[in-house]
C-alpha cells in the first residue's frame, strides 16, 4: 500500500508509446499479417437455427481449381477435456471444439459446418457454397421461455443442471446450473416491509461491438511447429486452447498477439485459430482467416439475453430490508452464461439483512454467449436500481440520499460472502450528491436518472520482465495485449521504481515464447495484476543495481540505498556519494553483465469497483427518439496511473451502456435467423450520438497493490443501463422494464400512456 | 482456528450446517477437513473460489490460515 508515497511519474498523463502508431494505421492489427504462401480461409455457416447434420459433401468444393484443403467438423477431435482458464474456471474442450465447426448438429444460426482453403478469399468463398449439406431441421429454441417450457426440445442429451438444483428440477432440461445466494429470512424480511416493489426486466441479446473483426493467420509446419498471429485477448488462452482441442503439446504452439481493436470479453475465447491450423496441416501452406462483420454477429460474442424478476421491501424511513430476485440468462448453444454472477453483483451494493437470489443458465438455439464487460452484472443491476429508483420516488427521498443510508463500507458482508475491504461506494456516491451535474436544472422534456453499480475485479497470474540497456533506457516485457493503455501504464510503473522518464521506457507485449504465462487481458486485471508483476521485476532491477554500486565501491549493500534514480552510498566519502542508473548500466559489462529483473505473480482478486453514473436524457414524445444530453460518470479507481486512460475506460463504458440501454438488441425472425448481423442495422452510439461524457475519479486505495491501483475497465458499462431508464422514468412518467428503450418502443408507451 | 462459512445454498450439502471452524495451517488442510465431514461438497467445490479474510483465490491450497481467519466459498465468476 503506498501510504503517504508521493509519486513522480503515476498519475502523469504521457503519450502512450503505440499512439503513434496507432492513429497513423501503421499499427498492424489480426489481419494485417502476412507470410510467404498464403492462403485464405472462408467458413461455412448453418443457416438453421437447430438442425441435425445429416450428411456434407465437399467434393465439388474440393475439385476447384485454387482450392488447397477442404475441413469439416470431422477434421475437429473431438474432445472431453477441460482447460483452467484463470478466473474464467474451466473451458469445456468438447464445446469449444464443437462450436469451432459443428460434429453432428447445428445449434445456432451461423454455426460453422465446414472450411475451406484457397489462394484468394474469393475462391475459397465460391468453393465454400459448392459444399452441400443436408440437413434435418430440429425445432429451435429461442428464448429463455421456451427452453424452460415443459415441453421445450432439448439442445443436449445428458444435460444436467449443476451448481444448486432445484430439488424437483427436471433431468431432460435446458438449465445447466443454478446458483444460490441467501442470507437471513427474506420472508420475514417482507413482512417487516413497509414498501414492497416488484418487478420483471428483459435486457436483450448484445454484442461486445469491437470494431476489428476475428482474424488470425496460422501456419503447421512440416515438423509439427505451430506459428500463430492473431488478435486475441489472451494469447496463452489461444495456445492452450489450441493445444487442448487439437491434441498436441503446448511447446509446439507459438502465438504472437496483435495489436487488438477491441474486444471486451468477446476476444477470448477461439473461434478461428483451430480451424486456420487444420486448414494448414492439411494444405501445407499458411491460412489467414478474417471473420466476415456478419460472420462476426451471427457466431462470436454476444452477451446473454436476461429476464429477471426483482423484489425489494424496504421500512417508511428507507432502510432496505429484505430482496428476492430470479435471474435467467441464455448461454447460447453451450452452457456458460454469467448468470451467476449476475446473482452476485446484483444486491452488491447494498446492505440487506435479509434476500435470496437464484440465477439459472439456460442453452438456446443462439451463438455461444462471451464475456463482455463484467459479464452478468449489467442486466441484474439494471433490475435492483430500477426497483431502487422507483421506491426512492414513492418514499419521497433523493435517490443519492436513499442509496447512502444503505451503501456498503469497509467490512460489511457481501451477498457473495466475505467481507469487503476499502471500498468507495460512499464516496462516489457523496461526489455525485455535491456535483454541479446534480443539481443543474433540466429542459422541456428532459430527465435525470442515477445508479450504481459494482464489479469485482481480477487478479490471476501474470508475468514480466525488464531489461536495462547500457544506456539507461529500459524494455519492459509482458504477456497481456494491451487494450486499453495498459502498455503506458506499465512504462510508468518502472519510471516510478527506477527513475527512468517514461519515454525512455520501451513497453512491449510479447508472444508466448518471449515472457512467462500470463492470464488473459480481462477482469479489469492487467494494471492491477500485471502492474504488480511490473513493479517487482523493476524493483528486482533495482536490487542488481544496489548491488552492483556496492561492488564498484567495495561496501556491503547494506550500505547503499536508491533515491530518485541513483544509488546513494550511506557512509558517503569523496569518492562514494552516488551512481545514476546511466552511469551504473554503462557498468555493467565491468560489474558482471546484462541486468534483468523478473517477476510474476498470482495475485488475489479483491480491490473490488464502485461507480455511480448520472445521466439526462432529453425525450421527443412525437417520435419516442431520446438523446442522453449530459452524462456524469463517477468511479472508484484506486489509483490511477495514467489518470486519461482510466477516463478513457469510464467513458466507453459508459457509451457502451448507453447503447444498451437505447438502441442495442438482437432481432431475429420467428426461425432463428439473425435479421440485423451488421453495423448499419445493429445500432451503436457513435461519437455524434453522445455528449462528452464528465468524469470523476475517486481514490480509494487499494491495500493489496503496492500504489493502490484497482481494476477500472469493466465496472462503467454496469450503471448506465439503469441510470439511462431512470432518466427515462423522469422525462416521460413511465417505468420501462424492457430494453432497449428504442424510438418505437418509447412511442408505444407514450401512446399507451 | 479457521472459521469457513457454508451460505449461498451450500447449507443443502452439509446437512444445514452454516460455518464450521477447524485447526488447519493452510486452506488445503480446511478442505480436507471439510470434505471429509461434508463428501456431499466435494463437487460443488470444483466450481467455487476461495475467499481467505475478504481476498478471493482460484488455487489458495497452500496459503496459511491465521487462527482467526475466515473462509467462504464464491463461486466463480469471469471477466470481459
Amino acid at each position: 500500500m503506498s501510504g503517504e508515497r508521493v509519486f513522480k511519474y503515476v498519475g502523469t498523463r504521457p503519450i502512450r508509446h503505440d499512439g503513434l502508431d496507432k492513429v497513423t494505421g501503421r499499427a498492424n492489427y489480426g489481419s494485417d499479417f502476412t507470410l510467404p504462401g498464403l492462403l485464405h480461409g472462408y467458413v461455412l455457416r448453418s443457416p438453421h437455427a437447430h438442425a441435425r447434420i445429416m450428411s456434407i459433401d465437399t467434393s465439388a468444393a474440393d475439385a476447384m481449381p485454387g482450392v488447397k484443403a477442404v475441413i469439416t467438423g470431422a477434421d475437429i477431435p473431438k474432445t472431453t477435456g477441460v482447460v483452467l482458464l484463470g478466473e474464467e474456471g474451466r473451458y469445456d474442450l468438447g464445446h469449444m471444439g464443437d462450436n469451432l465447426l459443428a460434429h453432428d448438429t447445428a445449434l445456432y444460426e451461423g454455426h460453422a459446418v465446414a472450411a475451406v482453403a484457397a489462394t484468394s478469399v474469393e475462391i475459397a468463398r465460391n468453393a465454400a457454397e459448392r459444399i452441400i449439406v443436408h440437413y434435418e431441421n430440429l425445432p429451435p429454441v429461442l428464448t429463455i421461455d421456451q427452453a424452460l417450457a415443459p415441453d421445450a426440445t432439448i439442445l443436449h442429451d445428458g444435460l444436467v443442471t449443476k451448481g444448486q438444483p432445484l430439488p424437483d428440477a427436471p433431468t431432460r432440461t435446458n438449465v445447466a446450473m443454478r446458483t444460490e445466494l441467501r442470507r437471513g429470512d427474506v420472508d420475514k424480511g417482507f413482512s417487516e416491509s413497509d414498501i414492497i416493489v416488484e418487478r420483471q426486466f428483459t435486457t436483450p441479446m448484445v454484442h461486445q461491438g469491437y470494431i476489428e473483426p476475428h482474424a488470425c493467420v496460422a501456419r503447421y509446419g512440416e515438423d509439427g511447429q505451430i506459428l500463430v498471429w492473431t488478435s486475441t485477448q489472451g494469447q496463452f488462452i489461444v495456445r492452450d486452447c489450441c493445444a487442448g482441442i487439437l491434441g498436441v503439446d503446448a511447446a509446439t504452439i507459438k502465438v504472437i498477439p496483435s495489436e487488438i481493436g477491441g474486444g471486451f470479453g468477446g476476444k477470448i475465447p477461439v473461434y478461428l485459430e483451430p480451424v486456420a491450423i487444420a486448414l494448414s496441416r492439411k494444405a501445407h501452406r499458411p491460412v489467414k482467416i478474417v471473420m466476415p462483420r456478419d460472420d462476426v454477429f451471427r457466431a462470436s460474442g454476444p452477451t446473454s439475453g436476461t429476464k429477471v424478476r426483482m423484489k425489494i421491501g424496504v421500512k417508511q424511513n428507507g432502510t432496505i430490508v429484505a430482496a428476492s430476485g430470479s435471474l435467467y440468462y441464455e448461454a447460447g448453444a453451450y452452457p456458460g452464461s454469467p448468470a451467476g454472477a449476475g446473482a452476485m453483483c446484483a444486491l452488491a451494493a447494498y446492505k440487506i439483512p435479509h434476500f435470496v437470489i437464484e440465477a439459472y443458465d439456460i442453452v438456446v438455439n443462439r451463438p455461444k454467449v462471451a464475456a463482455y464487460r463484467a459479464p452478468g452484472s449489467p442486466s441484474s443491476t439494471f433490475a435492483t436500481e430500477s426497483v431502487l429508483d422507483e421506491i426512492a420516488n414513492r418514499l419521497e427521498i433523493d435517490p443519492i440520499d436513499f442509496r447512502l443510508m444503505n451503501a456498503m463500507v469497509e467490512g460489511d458482508q457481501a451477498p457473495y460472502g466475505p467481507k469487503y475491504g476499502p471500498i468507495g461506494l460512499k464516496q462516489v456516491l457523496e461526489s455525485a450528491k455535491t456535483h454541479p451535474h446534480w443539481q443543474a436544472p433540466l429542459g422541456l422534456n428532459q430527465g435525470r436518472g442515477v445508479a450504481c453499480g459494482f464489479w469485482f475485479n481480477a487478479g490471476l497470474g501474470s508475468s514480466a520482465t525488464v531489461s536495462l540497456s547500457s544506456d539507461g533506457s529500459a524494455t519492459v516485457v509482458t504477456g497481456n495485449p494491451d487494450i486499453g493503455g495498459t502498455r503506458v501504464a506499465q512504462a510508468l510503473m518502472v519510471s516510478e521504481e527506477l527513475g527512468i522518464p517514461t519515454d525512455r521506457v520501451r513497453p512491449t507485449v510479447a508472444d508466448t515464447d518471449s515472457i512467462g504465462y500470463s492470464d488473459l487481458t480481462g477482469g479489469s486485471r492487467v494494471c492491477y495484476a500485471t502492474g504488480m508483476a511490473v513493479i517487482k521485476a523493476a524493483q528486482d532491477v533495482r536490487d542488481q543495481l544496489l548491488a552492483r554500486a556496492a561492488k564498484i565501491w567495495d561496501v556491503d549493500v547494506d550500505k547503499v540505498t536508491w533515491d530518485d534514480g541513483c544509488a546513494v552510498s550511506l557512509e558517503p566519502s569523496t569518492d562514494r556519494t552516488s551512481l545514476t542508473l546511466r552511469q551504473l548500466a554503462e557498468k555493467m559489462p565491468h560489474t558482471g553483465g546484462p541486468i534483468i529483473g523478473r517477476a510474476s505473480v498470482n495475485a488475489p482478486m479483491a480491490g473490488p469497483a464502485f461507480a455511480v453514473n448520472m445521466c439526462d436524457i432529453e425525450v421527443d414524445k412525437e417520435t419516442g427518439v431520446s438523446r442522453v444530453v449530459r452524462y456524469t460518470a463517477i468511479q472508484d479507481v484506486g489509483k490511477a496511473v495514467h489518470p486519461s486512460f482510466v477516463e478513457g475506460q469510464m467513458q466507453g463504458g459508459a457509451a457502451q451502456g448507453i447503447g444498451w440501454a437505447l438502441n442495442e438488441e438482437y432481432l431475429y425472425s420467428p426461425d432463428g435467423v439473425l435479421q440485423n448481423a451488421g453495423f448499419l442495422d445493429y445500432r451503436i452510439p457513435v461519437a455524434s450520438d453522445l455528449p462528452m461524457i464528465d468524469t470523476v475519479l475517486i481514490e480509494v486505495e487499494n491495500p493489496l497493490h503496492p500504489y493502490g491501483v484497482r481494476g477500472v475497465g469493466e465496472v462503467p458499462i454496469v450503471p448506465p443501463l439503469a441510470a439511462v431508464a431512470n432518466a427515462m422514468n423522469d422525462a416521460t412518467g413511465i417505468r420501462f422494464t424492457d430494453l432497449p428503450l428504442s424510438p418505437p418502443r418509447v412511442l408505444k408507451a407514450l401512446l399507451r400512456d | 482456528m479457521a472459521t469457513i462459512y457454508f451460505v449461498s445454498g451450500l447449507e443443502r450439502y452439509t446437512g444445514g450446517v452454516e460455518s464450521l471452524t477447524v485447526d488447519a495451517p493452510r486452506v488445503r488442510e480446511l478442505l480436507e477437513t471439510v470434505t471429509e465431514c461434508f463428501p456431499a461438497l466435494k463437487e460443488p467445490l470444483e466450481l467455487m473460489s476461495i475467499a481467505v479474510d475478504g481476498e478471493i483465490h482460484q488455487h489458495p491450497d497452500y496459503l496459511k490460515l491465521s487462527p482467526d481467519s475466515e473462509v467462504y466459498l464464491v463461486p466463480r465468476i469471469s471477466g470481459g
